[in-house]
């Protein structure tokens, strides 16, 4: 019963041809066709493994009639003889913006916008617009659609491309006609993105902020079901929640992206089909994982033009290399088994549509995928693959003619029909007139014969003509125009003395008049004699035929990893350990690593029965091995923004939400012994987001970086940066450390508020957190400077019974050390910075020790990239300033940091039981001269000398090789884009954030730390 | 006068609860002082064990092994390392005091082509900074403007002065020209134009200027007087040197040309890529003054130790360079670590102290006075506790500049001081 309910909904969606009625009134007199035509003696590729040879298909109306091989022509068919002809139902793209407007491109003004500035009963992010349909924006575009008809398309979903809930798409044909007749379904599919378009409102500025609106929105619908009436009318909720029953399609544009939508879905239990970004290959497994359909592009990069080295140098491996990588990514799918249709969306040239699917198709994907991709899925997806998507009975007559199987290269369309109307593609060739002809001018004086011979491309046919007497024969141009054809040649040598003739062209005979170079009239035919043999198809030569270097780096960076590394037994022997442990330092000692945990620590160990379990045997005699070095306050790995920074307070925001598993950052500080790192939102805002806690498993991914069961952190700050003393037109409250006091009070009031509601309150992932606070089950780390900031959030603290657990930054800590010991925080500074900014003035090198003094629990942090390569010679600063002892020096990049983490059970140490994070240093750790030799995370060697000088001359080399294939490229004639600098970060619009390689940082704004 | 004596007790005792302003310069150097027992590193890569360095006047009189001196002060620096002042060759200390504070920036002058405005006059001798950068042993520093293409004059000065014109140790010895990048960026190149032909037009500039400033000086007396043209004058004549901040190859090419044309005495300022042309540069003279070791590669393919190695490359080529610290957050203190750190990556130690004494007092023009401790030399001289490159041991006790022995506090220490006494903790 449903099915049929359902059927006749589609009934009525769907244009209803049989019934010719109207309301339009018509200017003039009524021609009403039925568009009632037999294609015969096709070759009709039904659906991707469907194929009828010398087949006939009928429509009427719009609709496919008849087909099969076996079909009575009815009588009041137009019949259209396809013999030769390839005839395939047109494709269909999910992913498109035809016929919808642009939205402007917007500037955000310095006027602080906190709420939509959308007028009408809306939600209050200008970036959440459910409610567009992008029904109501369309309008057909002639040029447009030709130039999708050309590429083969017969129907696109396409939808306003703006903002992250972007309103519903509609379905529409790509006909010429009223509008009314090709709009084909409203609310096709409803669409979603990270970026929050033209919305000029402050929130969200990065990416986590992104995700988190999207996970309110998601929660505020469920709760707007119940018609609050707090919140009066909710147009946004309302069509929100009326979208979500159809294809919900996320435009992540990116591998990590793909897997940040595929988590929400999860989370919300919806399933998403996911655009991707045409890099998802570097991380199949995930990607296949997220068991969602993907629309993949294929707009390939360009060649780089890196024939000056000077160029060449400013190109990444990783750019490089996805050049030579992107065509192969529909095939990867096909292989991996991956549900993929492909998208024309981002196409420079429409040219670019048929090339780039015959380059898919020579990496690796199978034709018929590739049609199948591109019709039934997409239909599929969309839920109308009885209405098309394959050329059955009863479907939509939409479908497009080739002179042959449709990603050859030499194919092309003559005709697209679109519900049931011809569009002619290319008018020539239709009629294949090459072949071998005898050519009779009849001259006043009489008749001359010739040869002639019309070879080249069907659709651009060339002619030559030969007289009798004559063996050479003589080039001409031939104009085809349907059958009207105009011939002209070099009259330099010809015998005839003819400038041009014209005529009609038939199947054999050709009829028509002409002129001499006199000025003469004459008339002329043409038989053929012979048909037109097509010469053979050149074997593609070797060097033509491409080699691939199909190896992906894990992650897609030149240092990555081509093989995961193992987890092995190592046994590390005569070192002089450094344990962190009451136990000190230890001569001569061995370290015996299992199972990624410390096992064993005693001289003269001997070498276990390793089992199965490999064992590496590692000589560290005159080598120090200590604990891997933990970094409180770092701001790799982050994607999108470090800063969410358009609200006093964003603690719904999460740093775990986008990690950048690729961020060469990584394998730098490992090599500097850095094992775990606490990444933290910026200090924009005075409660900031969530943190996230990594270990640095190089190659993972965000979710394998994460350090498994911690307590949770969220950052917060204080003092300039938060009451935004840099802009000289601050609008955002705070202004001054009187209202950020406010700002936390206020917070935390609220949080207590809501801790208290009942269990029907609308969940709001911003209290949540401050709710954690609350309950011990979420710990700060605080940005603070001065004194006074300091001892003010200690006092909310008090007053809302929780501990501040960390103070980082604290550059004004030894003021107070006392204070902050009573109140139990702990504390993470720098060795020497000072004098940036006017709130660090006072700040001095001494700070860690006299804190140390004063029996805090301190640690040395970063918060730049390349320091904490060196947080070992960091630490040894507070030897120079303080006359700390070595062993507490040490431990103030290593264990200080654990406790205050609260992973000190775990990692900052050399004890049995504990994880292997270990490095293993040429020389003592907190001298400026040692380096790290080996370092290990959970007992695997993630970074080791050796095996680094390797992969730079695999970088060379592999650099190399493809800037070689890219300058062979460029030099046959393929088209090349400029070099422009690689960024390290995988957006490069981020070239100012905090993260940021300070060195193409020019003229840029400063952000101060 | 009482007020006087109070001042010079608290001097002399150590005690100061308040104000740097307290932190005198010395006066002259009126006794002849011999540093005895010390391992003296000279300089220019030569170590005199259990040496003795005497001086007078401000100038080194002797270096040699210590021996019996009657009549002459003699301090004992047994297990003491002397070392000559360490030069900063890129700083903008004294001009810029809180980076964001902008009424205590004079760095960044209006305007593209200034090479007429002059470091030294804006130098603050008594910014807070300049303590916290010679306790740790660095002595001279080269002042540099910044802002627009031509940015100005850079000055050397030494750190112990009563004002700038005091501080002075070569005035205006160099014209600093910031070369637009020649990289592009597609992020840039959203109007398709190409972002590189800017950066040549600007460079053209310049070019023309220094075509016009040549052709001015063919005739002495002029109409109007040209300022800019006159401010380059020492130039041509190589008394002044050409410094180009530049990092990338065609950028470096480009400075090299300069030095061709109109024959500077030229130096790369920054020079991150300079190890990819080092024989070039080499075989052309040109000095290159690296930004800090402490840095990161410039792109995600280059060895992840570029930076660090970069010294040692330089070395190897024998391509004359210095290290530098100009770093915002820490303010140009770890100068001698920056210089430590490319120890670990192929320098000798002896190498990495002359690349931030010698070498940058022959690429700042002033080797005939410093640069090493040698006979006739001015008596700048670091006393270090241990090891000046490794922080762990990086003390330095005592310093003299022009044999004036200088106030080794500053306002950090002094704030150290008070807070152990708060906690008792001394």
């Amino acid at each position: 019963m449903p099915k049929l309910i359902k059927a006749l909904l589609l009934f009525f969606i769907f244009p209803n041809t049989t019934n010719a009625q109207q309301s339009f009134p018509v200017n003039g007199v009524v021609d009403i066709r039925n568009d009632y035509f037999a294609f015969t003696h096709a070759t009709i590729v039904k659906d991707a493994h469907t194929q009828l040879q010398n087949a006939t298909m009928v429509i009427r109306q719009g609709k496919i009639l008849l087909i099969g091989t076996n079909i009575n022509i009815p009588k009041e068919a137009a019949v259209i003889d396809c013999k030769g002809k390839f005839i395939y139902p047109s494709f269909i793209d999910l992913f498109s913006d035809y016929g919808i407007p642009v939205t402007p491109k917007t500037q955000r003004s310095d006027i602080f916008q906190n709420l939509s500035n959308k007028e009408g009963a809306y939600g209050w992010n200008q970036a959440i617009r459910p409610e567009t349909n992008a029904a109501d924006l369309f309008s057909g575009d002639n040029e447009k659609a030709a130039s999708l008809r050309k590429m083969g398309f017969g129907a696109v979903v396409s939808h306003q491309q703006d903002g992250i809930a972007r309103g519903t798409g509609v379905l529409v044909a790509l006909g010429s006609e009223r509008d009314n007749l090709v709009v084909l379904k409203e609310n096709a599919a409803a669409f979603y993105s990270f970026s929050r378009g033209s919305s000029t409102q402050d929130y969200p500025t990065s990416l986590m902020g992104a995700i988190a609106l999207l996970r309110q929105t998601y929660l505020d619908a469920q709760w707007y079901k119940n018609r609050p009436v707090s919140e009066g009318t909710n147009l946004s909720l309302e069509a929100w929640n009326n979208t979500q029953n159809i294809p919900q399609i996320f435009d992540a544009n990116d591998k990590w992206n793909d897997l940040r939508a595929s988590k929400i879905a999860q989370e919300f239990q919806v399933q998403y089909i996911i655009k991707g970004g045409g890099n998802e290959y570097q991380r199949i497994d995930e990607i296949k994982d997220t068991k969602a359909s993907y629309i993949l592009p294929i707009n390939f990069p360009l060649a780089i033009d890196v024939q000056n080295p000077d160029d060449a140098r400013l190109v990444t491996l990783s750019t490089l290399k996805h050049w030579e990588m992107a065509p192969s990514e529909p095939g990867i799918f096909e292989k991996q088994n991956i549900p993929f249709t492909l998208t024309a969306s981002g196409l420079k040239s429409d040219h670019d549509f048929f090339t780039n699917i015959q380059k898919a198709i020579d990496a690796g994907l199978s034709p018929s995928k590739a049609l199948e991709s591109l019709t039934q899925t997409p239909a599929m997806l969309l839920g109308v693959y009885d209405k098309m998507g394959s050329l059955d009975e009863g479907k939509l007559a939409n479908f497009f003619i080739t002179n042959g199987p449709v990603f050859d290269p030499n194919t092309f369309l003559f005709q697209n029909w679109v519900s049931g109307k011809k569009y002619i593609v290319e008018e020539n060739g239709w009629m294949d007139l090459r072949g071998n002809y005898t050519l009779t001018i009849n001259n006043p004086s009489g008749n001359d014969i010739y040869t002639v011979e019309i070879g080249g491309k069907a659709e651009k046919a060339d002619i030559s003509l030969k007289s009798k007497t004559d063996t050479s024969s003589i080039k001409g141009k031939i104009n085809i125009d349907g059958n009207v054809v105009k011939i002209t040649w070099n009259t330099k040598t010809d015998p005839a003395k003819m400038t041009s003739l014209s005529g009609i062209a038939g199947e054999k005979v050709w009829t028509g008049s002409g002129y001499d170079t006199q000025g003469n009239r004459l008339s002329w035919n043409m038989q053929l004699i012979a048909a037109y043999i097509p010469p053979k198809d050149k074997v593609k030569k070797a060097e033509e035929k491409e080699t691939i270097n199909t190896t992906v780096m894990y992650p897609f960076d030149g240092y990555g990893w081509t093989e995961k590394p193992l987890q092995k037994m190592l046994l590390i022997k005569n070192a002089t350990v450094w344990t962190n442990e009451p136990e000190g330092i230890l001569e001569n000692t061995d370290v015996l690593v299992n199972g990624g945990k410390i096992q064993q620590i005693g001289k003269n160990l001997t070498t276990p029965l390793a089992g199965k379990t490999p064992i590496e045997i590692i000589d560290g005699t005159g080598k120090y091995l200590t604990a891997g070095i933990i970094d409180e306050h770092s701001h790799i790995a982050i994607s999108g923004g470090v800063n969410e920074c358009s609200q006093s307070v964003t603690a719904e925001v999460r740093v775990g939400d986008v990690i950048n598993p690729e961020d060469i950052d990584i394998y730098r500080q490992l090599a500097g012994g850095v094992t775990t790192s606490h990444l933290l939102h910026g200090s924009c805002n005075t409660i900031g987001g969530q943190t996230q806690l990594i270990k640095l498993r190089w190659g993972s991914n965000a979710e394998d970086l994460k350090f498994a069961n911690w307590d949770p952190f969220i950052k917060f700050a204080l003092g300039e940066n938060v009451k935004r003393s840099s802009s000289n037109n601050n609008q955002r409250f705070p202004n001054t450390r009187m209202g950020v006091e406010q700002v936390l009070m206020d917070a935390f009031t609220r949080a207590q508020d809501y801790d208290r509601m009942g269990t029907n309150k609308r969940r709001d992932l911003e209290l949540d957190a401050l709710s954690e606070i609350l309950h011990h089950k979420r710990f700060i780390t605080c940005h603070s400077y001065v004194q006074s900031e300091i001892n003010m959030l200690m006092h909310v603290a008090d007053t809302f019974g929780f501990t501040v657990n960390t103070f980082t930054h604290v550059l004004e800590g030894y003021k107070i050390a006392d204070k902050l010991k009573v109140h139990g925080a702990n504390v993470a500074t720098f060795s020497d910075w000072w004098a940036y900014k006017s709130e660090v003035q006072d700040a001095i090198a001494y700070n860690a020790a006299i804190m140390q003094k004063v029996g805090l629990n301190v640690a040395i942090n970063s918060d730049d990239a390349e320091m904490a390569r060196r947080l070992n010679q960091e630490s040894a600063k507070t030897i120079k300033y303080g006359n700390l002892s070595e062993a507490e020096a040490w431990k103030m990049c290593t264990l200080n940091p654990a406790k205050m983490l609260h992973i000190a059970d775990r990692v900052g140490s050399i004890k049995e039981g504990k994880d292997a994070d270990l490095v293993l240093w040429t020389a003592n750790p907190l001298s400026v001269y040692a380096k790290a030799e080996k370092t290990i995370v959970d007992g695997i060697v993630y970074f080791d000398l050796a095996q680094d000088a390797q992969l730079r001359q695999r970088i060379s080399a592999e650099r190399n090789r493809l800037i070689q294939k890219m300058i062979h490229a460029k030099n046959n004639g393929s088209q090349t884009t400029p070099a422009t600098v690689s960024f390290d970060n995988t957006y490069e619009d981020q070239y100012d954030d905090e993260q940021s390689n300070n060195f193409w940082r020019i003229k840029t704004e400063e952000i101060q730390p | 006068m009482k007020k006087y004596f109070t001042l010079l007790i608290l001097f002399f005792s150590g005690v100061f609860s308040f104000a740097q302003p307290v932190i005198s310069p010395a006066p002259p150097q009126t006794q002849t002082i011999a540093l005895i027992h010390a391992t003296i590193h000279i300089g220019n890569g030569n170590i005199l064990e259990d040496g003795m360095i005497v001086f007078s006047n401000g100038k080194i009189i002797d270096v040699r092994t210590t021996a019996p001196i009657a009549d002459i002060q003699t301090i004992d620096c047994s297990g003491k390392q002397i070392y000559p002042g360490l030069i900063a060759a890129s700083t903008d200390l004294g001009l810029n005091e809180i980076s964001a504070v902008k009424s205590t920036l004079d760095e960044y002058e209006l305007g593209n082509l200034n090479p007429n405005v002059r470091a030294l006059v804006a130098y603050n001798t008594d910014s807070k900074i300049i303590n916290t950068v010679r306790s740790n042993g660095i002595l001279l520093a080269n002042i540099i403007p910044d802002g627009g293409i031509i940015s100005g004059s850079s000055s050397i000065m030494q750190l112990d002065a009563w004002n700038w014109e005091d501080a002075v140790y070569k005035a205006d010895q160099g014209i600093h020209f910031n070369m637009p990048s020649l990289a592009r960026f597609s992020f840039r190149n959203r109007n398709n134009d190409d972002p590189l032909s800017n950066a040549q037009k600007e460079i053209d500039e310049v070019r023309t200027f220094f075509r016009e400033a040549k052709a001015y000086y063919n005739e002495p007396s002029h109409i109007s007087t040209n300022l800019k043209f006159e401010s380059v004058r020492g130039l041509f004549d190589q008394s002044k040197t050409f410094y180009v901040h530049c990092n990338l190859v065609n950028e470096m090419m480009i400075a090299t040309e300069f030095a061709h044309e109109f024959g500077f005495k030229t130096v790369i300022m920054g020079g991150a890529d300079s190890w990819r042309i080092a024989d070039y540069l080499k075989q052309n003279n040109i000095a290159v003054v690296l930004a800090e070791t402490h840095s990161l590669p410039i792109l995600s393919d280059d060895d992840i130790d570029q930076p660090y190695k970069t010294p040692y490359l330089l070395q190897k080529a024998g391509v004359l360079y210095t290290i530098t610290d100009n770093d915002g957050n820490s303010r140009y203190r770890n100068l001698a670590f920056n210089a430590g750190t490319a120890v670990a990556y192929g320098l000798t130690k002896e190498q990495a102290l002359q690349a931030i004494t010698l070498n940058a007092a022959k690429i700042l023009g002033i080797d005939d006075r410093t640069g090493t401790l040698e006979k006739g030399k001015d008596a700048n001289i670091v006393v270090c506790d241990g090891d000046i490159l490794d922080m762990k041991s990086s003390n330095v006790s005592m310093a003299f500049i022009q044999g004036r022995k200088i106030d080794l506090d500053n306002k950090q220490k002094e704030l150290y001081d008070k807070y152990e006494k708060k906690y008792g903790i001394h």
